[in-house]
């Protein structure tokens, strides 16, 4: 019988690098460096207990080395932005397992700045490189945006429901004063702004930023020994799908979104209901809406009212995104990592955006375009 | 002074060469699981859904339908004189869907309706790559 883990792992420390936004001086290791030390002061944890390191993008051998840390345990899962949910998600079963005492989860990423960047992509003999590549794909917006239009085809999905996403995550950044884009938007202002890749405009894909963040996390009884009250995960998700957006399995819904979540609602224990938070990484405005349907937080093709009702913005149902998101805070690149931050801030009381009585928050995000996801749900009640 | 930059273009495989070779011959070639009977796409060494070898290559008919698409303003290298242009998901009347260009239509929304029909047409791209693309199908 599979051992019950919810609760018996938590996050003691998690910071952001000192700045967020545009830092040319600083390269990408330095950025995980950066966030490390500084979720080690957040926790006021002796650095050399530290034996369990986890990080994409940056191998986690360099992170070790450069911040002379010896692990026992090592993840390099680094499958795009979710990587580090799902570093979460191998923590837990690590610390129970007592392969390791203290996992530390790093992330930078100078994706604006471009300094020191690490290697990323397939070469022309990839499956991406033969079968997308050669029809001018480039990047993520003329990719991630592509099932989009079959959405709109079977719910009637609307190029204003997309809009709304931007403006409700607009909202909350307003709120957030280290988010990067604060000023109120409108629908028109979204729908006006340059077309990027039809049916999305500039407003409506994520920032590139420079910055990171860390997590530093051990066993519910060792986390009562640190000064901030202990967010414990409740639960994790992860999956994959497809190693090409044009091979997903169905254009209308993510499985990898669907398989993660309903892991990570199965370990906790818990209804969909029970979540005062979500955390929906928005890389475009579409990917958090088939994380809500996916999810199972509303019906396949009511996510384009669920945004257009405003029902995930300040003063909404379902808070979604309080720290502006990728589309308004900050997108590095792999996005994740800040999704994880505002949960774990929101639990602890700290957001700026801070909404009363969380006592539940989810956490989700794709790697690569629809090619993996990764979901931690966690709680501050012990 | 600028200067041209280059197009991606496919580096065959083994497990992907005869995929090439049927698009160099002007023929859209899908494999085929004797086992599954039924098509599957991208090409692989076994089939993807039983893992059998029972495998083999088929010339199919060309048409399909527009499934899903994006307007991508932003040119990929070698596109700067076809953007605003069309990447979209064909889904093939065999079953398979693949990525392509939709051609010889005005990219915009109103033209490019959801399951209009399709059909292949080859571009060549050079001696040794041709690729598949596609436009609205004649007659429909
Ligand atoms: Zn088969």
């Amino acid at each position: 019988m599979a051992p019950d883990l919810r609760k018996q792992v938590a996050i003691i420390g998690a910071a952001e690098t000192d700045t967020v936004g545009v830092i040319p001086d600083v390269s990408e290791i330095q950025l995980h460096a950066n966030a490390a030390r500084n979720a080690i002061r957040d926790a006021g944890i002796d650095k050399n207990l530290i034996d369990g390191i986890a990080s994409a993008g940056q191998s986690p051998v360099a992170v070790a080395d450069y911040l002379g840390i010896v692990p026992q345990y090592l993840d390099g899962t680094s499958v795009g932005g979710c990587s580090f949910m799902i570093h979460v998600s191998h923590a837990v079963a690590a610390l129970t397992a007592g392969y390791c005492n203290y996992v530390l989860i790093t992330h930078g990423e100078s994706g604006r700045s471009r300094v020191g960047k690490g290697g990323f992509g397939g070469g022309a003999s990839s499956i991406p490189g033969q079968f997308e590549a050669p029809y001018g794909t480039f990047g993520a917006p003329s990719q991630f945006p592509v099932p989009i239009v079959r959405h709109m085809q079977k719910y009637g999905t609307t190029e204003e429901q997309l809009a709304a996403v931007a403006v409700s995550t607009r909202a909350w950044a307003a709120k957030n004063t280290r988010a990067m884009m604060r000023d109120p938007i409108t629908i028109d202002d979204v729908l006006n702004s340059r077309l990027i890749s039809w049916p999305l405009h500039l407003l409506e894909c994520c920032l590139v930023t420079d910055g990171g963040g860390a997590l530093i996390l051990t066993t519910a009884e060792k986390a009562r020994d640190f000064k901030k009250p202990p967010v414990y995960v409740l639960g994790t998700g992860e999956s994959c799908e497809d190693v090409m957006v044009s091979t997903m399995h169905d254009f209308t819904e993510s499985r990898s979104f669907k398989t993660s979540g309903d892991r990570a609602f199965r370990l906790a224990g818990i209804e969909r209901k029970d979540v005062n938070h979500l955390q929906l990484y928005d890389a475009f405005v579409h990917t958090p809406m088939y994380a809500l349907e996916a999810l199972g937080f509303v019906k396949p093709g009511e996510s384009g009212p669920f945004f257009a009702e405003m029902r995930g913005a300040p003063g909404g149902e379902l808070p979604v995104n309080t720290n502006g998101g990728g589309l308004s805070y900050t997108h590095t690149g792999m996005y994740g990592m800040f999704a994880l931050q505002e949960s774990v801030r929101q639990l602890r009381g700290e957001a700026e955006a801070q909404l009363p009585n969380v006592k539940i928050s989810l956490a989700h995000g794709p790697g690569g375009m629809f090619s993996a996801a990764g979901t931690v749900i966690m709680t501050n009640q012990g | 002074m600028t200067t041209r930059r280059q197009r991606a273009l496919p580096q065959p495989t083994p497990e992907t060469q005869p995929y090439w070779d049927g698009c160099k011959q002007h023929e859209l070639r899908l494999q085929y699981c004797n086992d599954c009977k039924a098509f599957f796409f991208y090409p692989r060494a076994f089939c993807p859904t039983c893992l059998s070898d029972n495998i083999e290559w088929r010339t199919v008919s060309g048409k399909g339908t527009l499934h899903t698409y994006v307007i991508s303003q932003r040119p990929a290298p070698g596109f700067e004189d076809e953007a605003p242009y069309v990447i979209a998901v064909v889904r093939l009347n065999e079953g398979p869907h693949l990525m392509s260009n939709i051609v010889n239509v005005e990219p915009k929304p109103e033209n490019l309706k959801p399951d209009m029909p399709l059909e292949v047409i080859f571009a060549e791209m050079n001696e040794t790559i041709t690729l598949p693309r596609f436009q609205p199908a004649k007659g429909a």
